[in-house]
């Protein structure tokens, strides 16, 4: 098959590219979501990048000129942001787009689970990462286990690893009404929040169903059928909960 | 030169000559700083705006939105009385008419279509009127259709060429108001005079007998000028002598040109900081404050909210929601690197929320990456409050253009008092590749158009085969459309000539033959289909092509994919170059548009099935837009897509709507506010020419459709100006609310 053929450093397999991304770190951003998830999130508002075998093969070049076409954009204080799917299954190719935007200046960042295992590559790439969005999937990890198929151990040894290392993080909690907007998981988190050194915000994503569509489309229930969007309440509490404003 | 009125000015050649670019580069303030000087708006400006609201409402609760006409008089700059809407509170007076909102009748450029307009509205002209234009005046509109030739006629009404100013004024001209107010009318007749002076030569040619006519007219035309000024109890004879007086002498230029034109676009030029000269020395002076100095603006703006004309149901169509683009263009640098912002720049805008958003007038922002920063984000606050503002690019145009330069209409750029347009409408090319693969026949019809050429026989479309004969097919479109146009302006010079905005402009000024093609993302797309997958031709039995099949997917226009948006680049060269080989009227120099107005919608109502898949009747994308839901990679790359338009074929601008949620903008204000700043400086680095700004929520516009009587000032932007939503045909509600409205899921 022509696609085990591909050095993985210098292809990504896409789903899909954002040119004007405003909510995935700061600025305007170019996000380039990768195809390509282990984890099983329910609550995934992109179930379609899933499978490793759809999306298609762009090359590090083309995607590196890509992304300079929007230097005029991003330069002031945005920059590119790398989301998925989970990103860190392609550490190689993105360690190879990160050292070259870095000679160009740009901003990088990804858009993490951080369900992964620190290996040398991810080290690498981390020196050449300029902010890490830390989707924290639960802080129970029995809780965890059944809302996205995972232990939580490998994301908080990650998130640890970061705070060691002095590399930013923007804490993300999707807050789902009964699934992880218990006030003592909540708390928990704070508690875990407290002890990294490097969190320089902390995001409450508000649950939203607009992705259910794509299970759909896939032919495929929607785990979490008839849960409740959170609204400008929920978040508020938790919030407050959190002690952030 | 020597004036009391000009005491504490700074002197220059502005002196000698008329030359309000050197007055406003030897006299203004620039100002750097934030919008927290601004005043709101004074008890008389409230109590005022709340009369003019209520105008609207019985306005719009006239049968058609048309309150009133005035059916007996044929309107000139002096034919009516002085009118009011509350006389005691009013700081800037002039109406069109006796009355607000009372439309007048301007029947030269065509008696038919003021009768039409007459009846829909439930009137009837006037019969004396009817005589005079019916047995012993000849208008514009009869003049084009005696001459016009058989090839033109059916272009026309097949709508190969469509929305010919042929039966309407043709507009997009600006006289240069500030004159009025530095000068006085009498020095501008005494230049006038001059210049017959210098026209008094040897041999009277045609050209000279011409130009020494329009002169007299002019002269004629400022006169009128005065006297009409006079109704209202003021002198313009001589200079403004304070800020009051400069921006109603101002404003009464600019009311000589509504009352004696209706053209399409009647634009106000760039003003705002030419006005800031008199505010600065009256607030120097201690004889101004700040709230005086907006209650001022405040009215003016007002005024120029009650622009009306007359106008048809099918002009509607065209140009929808009774738009009159009193165009005002606003900042932009100077030449020598000083930005052209001054504190009245702010006070303009502010007027956006002093009175709440509105259409008119139109403003436009000329927008420099270099800037100050509290003037961008002031403006792009306010895009994001009132979607009312369009943008474009100053550092593209100062190049070309200096840095005394307007507006007219939505995208026409022009040095104010030396540039003056003939406005072309525009031609339907995605129809010219649709007649080009059927040898000239309309594809809904069948009806032979065009001479006959040879049609495409093949099942499937080849991409070279089809170049050629589109290639063939537009050198056929450019020559009757320079035709048609040569036509329209001729008689427009001869029996609707524009004598009051012309005195406001130099002796010898640069004319351009201003065409439009509308469809340029369909026909990006089709080409595209063509060469990218295989399309598949439909026939009928009569041979005509009425359908295509497309097998594959193709790069679309708009996703900043080369392969496609060189061949948008290619086809706007080869028009331009196409229309180039044509003799113009009066020699004016060939410019093309890429904008349609509301036109989208009409025209692709007229078009059939195009090769890319769209479907007969479907709206094409406004200006140059992608098609709807063909742009998949997010904003900026539609942006990067349209930045590749080249301007310098195209200097007649480069349309752009965007809109997007404010979610989708950024979290906070402050951050969508900084966003929407690096948004406009990308694309204007990267070279794109004009961008309209939304942001808004489909559902808020649902619910506009639903309930208009909740909405009286809901505001946006369509392409190349501003419109009262409400005030949209259903049709054209829709083709908003179904265009591409960047979201993120």
């Amino acid at each position: 098959m022509e696609n085990d053929k591909k050095d993985l450093r210098y292809y990504a397999k896409v789903h899909s590219i954002e040119s004007f991304g405003t909510v995935d770190g700061p600025g305007i951003r170019f996000v380039l979501f990768l195809q390509g998830c282990h984890l099983e999130c329910k609550y995934c508002h992109n179930r379609d990048t899933w499978d490793i075998n759809l999306g298609n093969y762009q090359s590090l070049n083309e995607l590196f000129d890509k992304i300079m076409r929007y230097k005029n954009y991003i330069q002031p204080n945005g920059g590119v942001t790398i989301s998925g799917g989970e990103p860190l299954l392609q550490v190689k190719f993105i360690l190879e787009l990160f050292t070259k935007l870095k000679k160009e200046g740009i901003h990088t960042c990804i858009d993490t689970s951080g369900i992964v295992a620190i290996t040398q590559d991810i080290k690498d790439l981390l020196k050449v990462t300029d902010l890490v969005l830390l989707d924290i999937k639960h802080i129970d990890d029995e809780k965890c286990k059944e809302l996205v198929g995972r232990s939580n151990k490998l994301e908080l040894e990650f998130a640890r690893y970061l705070s060691d290392n002095n590399i930013p993080i923007w804490i993300r909690q999707v807050l789902i009404p009964g699934y992880t907007d218990d006030k003592n998981d909540l708390l928990k988190l704070k508690d875990f929040i407290n002890s990294l050194k490097t969190v320089q915000k902390i995001e409450i994503l508000p649950y939203h169903s607009a992705g259910e569509f794509k299970w759909k489309k896939l032919g495929l229930k929607y785990p979490l059928d008839g849960v409740k969007q959170a609204d400008d309440n929920d978040v508020k509490r938790a919030k407050e909960i959190l002690g952030i404003t | 030169m020597a004036f009391e009125q000009w005491k504490n000015f700074k002197s220059g050649d502005w002196q000698s000559e008329i030359n309000v670019r050197d007055f406003i580069q030897h006299n203004y303030t620039p100002y750097e700083g934030d919008d927290s000087f601004l005043a709101g708006p004074t008890e008389k400006t409230k109590k005022l705006w709340n009369e003019v609201l209520e105008l609207y409402k019985k306005e719009h609760d006239s049968q058609g939105g048309v309150l009133d006409i005035d059916t007996k008089t044929i309107s000139t700059v002096t034919a009516h009385d002085a009118g009011y809407i509350d006389k005691d509170l009013e700081e800037i007076v002039g109406l069109q008419t006796d009355s607000p909102l009372k439309r007048a009748i301007m029947p030269f450029g065509g008696i038919r279509i003021v009768e039409k307009a007459c009846e829909a509205y439930g009137r009837t002209v006037d019969s004396r009127v009817e005589e005079i234009f019916h047995k012993y005046r000849k208008t514009h509109n009869d003049g084009v259709f005696s001459v016009y030739t058989p090839d033109i006629r059916a272009a026309r009404s097949s709508h190969l060429i469509t929305g010919l100013p042929d039966g309407y004024g043709r507009g997009r001209i600006i006289g240069d108001y500030r004159r009025v107010a530095l000068y006085g009318v009498d020095v501008l007749i005494k230049e006038k005079q001059e210049e017959l002076d210098v026209l008094d030569v040897d041999e009277l040619t045609e050209e000279i007998i011409r130009s020494r006519e329009e002169i007299s007219e002019q002269i004629k035309a400022l006169n009128d000028l005065k006297e009409m000024a006079k109704k209202y109890g003021f002198d313009i004879s001589q200079p403004a002598k304070n800020s009051k007086e400069a921006v109603q002498w101002l404003y009464f230029g600019y009311l000589g040109a509504i009352k004696s034109q209706d053209g399409a676009a009647m634009s106000l030029g760039r003003t705002s900081t030419f006005l800031d000269i008199y505010f600065e020395r009256d607030l120097q002076n201690g004889t101004l404050t700040e709230e005086q100095a907006q209650e001022i603006m405040d009215h003016f703006v007002m005024k120029l909210r009650l622009v009306r004309f007359l106008r048809t149901p099918e002009y509607n169509e065209l140009f929808s929601g009774d738009p009159v683009w009193v165009t005002e263009s606003i900042g932009g640098m100077g030449i020598d690197g000083r930005t052209l912002v001054t504190k009245n720049s702010f006070r303009l805008l502010h007027t956006l929320q002093n009175l709440g958003p509105a259409p008119e007038p139109n403003m436009t922002v000329l927008w420099s990456t270099r800037l100050p920063e509290g003037f961008k984000r002031f403006t792009t606050n306010l895009s994001i409050k009132t979607s009312s503002i369009q943008y474009e690019n100053d550092d593209l145009m100062r190049i070309t253009l200096g840095d005394d330069y307007g507006i007219a209409c939505c995208v026409s750029p022009m040095k104010i008092g030396k540039q003056m347009q003939f406005f072309g409408a525009r031609a339907n090319l995605a129809k010219t590749l649709l007649y080009a693969i059927n040898g000239g026949r309309d594809e809904k019809t069948g009806k032979q158009v065009t001479p006959r050429f040879e049609p495409i026989t093949s099942e499937y479309l080849d991409y070279d085969e089809v170049m050629e004969k589109f290639n063939q097919m537009m050198d056929y479109v450019a020559k009757i459309y320079i035709k048609a146009l040569n036509a329209i302006h001729y008689m427009h010079d001869k029996y609707c000539y524009e004598a009051e905005e012309m005195a406001l402009h130099d002796r010898e000024i640069l004319r351009t033959m201003a065409c439009g093609i509308a469809g340029l993302s369909v026909v990006a797309d089709s080409l595209s289909a063509i060469k990218y997958a295989k399309v598949k031709v439909i026939r009928d039995e009569t041979g005509l092509a009425v359908d295509y099949e497309v097998e594959g997917d193709f790069p679309k226009f708009g996703n900043d994919d080369d392969r496609v948006d060189q061949i948008a680049v290619d086809i706007t060269k080869n028009f331009m170059n196409k229309l180039r080989k044509h003799q113009t009227y009066r020699h004016s120099k060939h410019t093309l548009s890429i904008l349609t107005i509301t036109s989208n919608v009409v025209y692709g109502k007229a078009t059939g099935n195009t090769p890319d898949g769209r479907r007969a009747s479907e709206p094409f994308g406004p200006g140059a837009n992608p098609l709807h839901g063909r742009d998949t990679n997010g904003a900026l790359a539609v942006m990067n897509s349209i930045a590749k338009l080249p301007f310098d074929s195209a200097e007649d601008g480069i349309s752009y709507t965007f809109s997007i949620t404010p979610g989708t903008l950024g979290k906070t204000d402050d951050e969508k506010i900084t966003n929407l700043v690096n948004m406009l400086d990308g694309y204007f680095a990267q070279t794109g020419h004009h961008i309209n700004v939304n942001v808004f929520d489909r559902s808020l516009l649902e619910d506009a459709m639903e309930h208009p009587e909740n909405y009286p000032q809901l505001t946006i932007r369509v392409s190349g100006y501003a419109v009262n939503f409400t005030k949209l045909t259903r049709e054209q509600q829709l083709d908003v609310i179904h265009r591409t409205i960047h979201e993120r899921i």
